[in-house]
């Protein structure tokens, strides 16, 4: 019991991420494609900030009465990690745009067919 | 610290750790990409409660007004400029049921991925020990020392921007960077649609 | 009744208090939650309320788009720009403590424009790309 309380926390993260593993890879559309790219990334977050939690601790901020923090490294981490994430988002989503003026479509098996008919 | 606090830490944790699963899983499984894209907003800031709950407010703050902000606008205003020419309205933001051969092989990729990921997790330390590795090298010094020398309360702004102040730079240019890149590609107005790909791909096979 | 006319007062309410919200969050980031990230992301955010509630035309006026891309870079020479200032005064490259009288004062005010610097270029940036965004469907 104390192993499951202990370790659930890192297995449903792990099943976030198949998830977002798994929108990426099997399915076509290409926004779903990078839907499922987000999930994954806020998955791994998890996975770092509960290595870093502390039980019975505070957030990192130093104020009067409090003994105990959690670890600030895995938060300076993770927050260079989702700005960097959103700007990815950003340029992925516009190479979308330029996808759809030029193919007509956002259909991953359909822009395969396009690119062999050519 | 009362039992029963932590009882009630640990609740909120399992219940926001189930929306999140439910809610990724009907990510996975709706068709119709506005939904897909609300859902995702939802997942955010469900997200944010999460790290709130963690002890991390600032990674909260940051991934609440980010992911739920603009990751979402952005989305949402990709499938405008991404719509069909589809006859009914509802069509347009449908996802087509593509995919002609079957969801086995990826299911059984992510099946093997999982449990290698699962197994290695057999051996880390507990959830919120403060006797693992992670806690007990570089974060102690931090915590003891961010206060008296830069004077500043808030440990992780002071480890940002003052101790690991090189990464933070290297930031701020990928940032400008894709604010670059996204006004090369998509800065200028849309072209009339003369050199589509699909005219030339359509005649080829009349 | 025009149709947006719920939407127009309360977005009138609420952007300023947005804007407020953005700059306490981005000078009080030594004190408490906060930072030059959330600072300008929320800052922006309140901008494309704007553009949303009001039309992309109204926005523009407000933010013209070259004054956009100045600020961008502005933000990221303002950080470089801090520590070529201490390599100046002969110490390492972005080592705040010559920055001032004594160690602590010259690392506060380090941090302090740093920060100023990154919320100055988040701000810009995610302003440029929403607004390439929506006016990429103008004709």
């Amino acid at each position: 019991m104390d192993f499951f309380t202990d370790h659930y926390n890192y297995w449903v993260v792990i099943f976030l991420m198949m998830v977002g593993l798994y929108t990426v890879i099997s399915r076509g559309n290409l926004i779903k494609k990078v839907i499922g790219l987000n999930i994954f990334q806020v998955s791994v977050f998890f996975l770092y900030i509960s290595i870093g939690t502390v039980e019975g601790g505070a957030a990192p901020i130093i104020t009067e009465g409090v003994e105990l923090y959690s670890n600030p490294l895995p938060h300076v981490l993770i927050l260079t990690a989702i700005v960097v994430g959103v700007a990815t988002t950003a340029l992925a989503l516009a190479l979308v745009v330029r996808i759809k003026e030029s193919y007509d479509t956002i259909e991953e098996d359909e822009i395969h067919e396009l690119d062999h008919t050519l | 610290m009362a039992v029963g606090s932590i009882m009630i830490d640990i609740l909120i944790n399992i219940t926001l750790l189930a929306f999140l699963a439910i809610t990724s899983v009907a990510i996975v499984r709706l068709t119709n990409l506005f939904a897909t894209i609300m859902l995702f907003g939802i997942f955010s800031l469900l997200s944010a409660g999460l790290f709130v709950v963690m002890d991390a407010p600032d990674v909260a703050f940051t991934e609440a007004a980010v992911g739920a902000g603009i990751s979402t606008v952005l989305m949402l205003a990709t499938l405008a400029l991404t719509k069909g020419q589809k006859k009914s309205h509802e069509e347009d933001y449908e996802e087509k049921p593509s995919r002609a051969h079957r969801p086995w092989l990826p299911l059984a990729v992510v099946g093997i991925t999982g449990a290698a990921l699962v197994y290695g997790t057999w051996d880390i330390p507990g959830f919120g020990d403060p006797d693992a590795p992670a806690q007990t090298h570089v974060a102690r010094y931090y915590i003891e020392n961010a206060m008296p020398e830069t004077g500043v309360p808030n440990i992780v702004t002071a480890v940002l921007a003052s101790y690991r102040g090189f990464d933070t730079l290297g930031e701020v240019a990928v940032v400008f960077t894709a604010g670059v890149a996204v006004l090369l590609l998509i800065g200028g107005k849309r072209p009339k649609s003369s050199a589509s790909l699909k005219g030339d791909g359509g005649q080829d096979e009349t | 009744m025009k149709p947006n006319l719920i939407l127009h007062v309360v977005s009138k309410f609420l952007i300023p208090l947005i804007i407020l919200f953005a700059l306490y969050v981005q000078f009080h980031g030594d004190f408490g939650p906060g930072g030059g990230f959330q600072a300008g992301v929320i800052f922006s955010a309140a901008l494309i309320l704007y553009a949303l509630v009001f039309g992309l035309d109204a926005a523009e006026k407000i933010i013209p788009s070259h004054l956009l891309r100045i600020l961008a870079s502005l933000g990221l020479l303002i950080y470089a720009g801090v520590g070529v200032v201490a390599l100046l005064l002969g110490a390492n490259y972005l080592d705040y403590s010559v920055l001032g009288s004594n160690q602590i004062a010259g690392q506060h005010l380090g941090i302090l424009l740093v920060e100023l610097g990154v919320g100055i270029t988040v701000a810009a940036v995610m302003l440029i790309i929403y607004f390439a965004f929506a006016g990429r469907g103008r004709e």
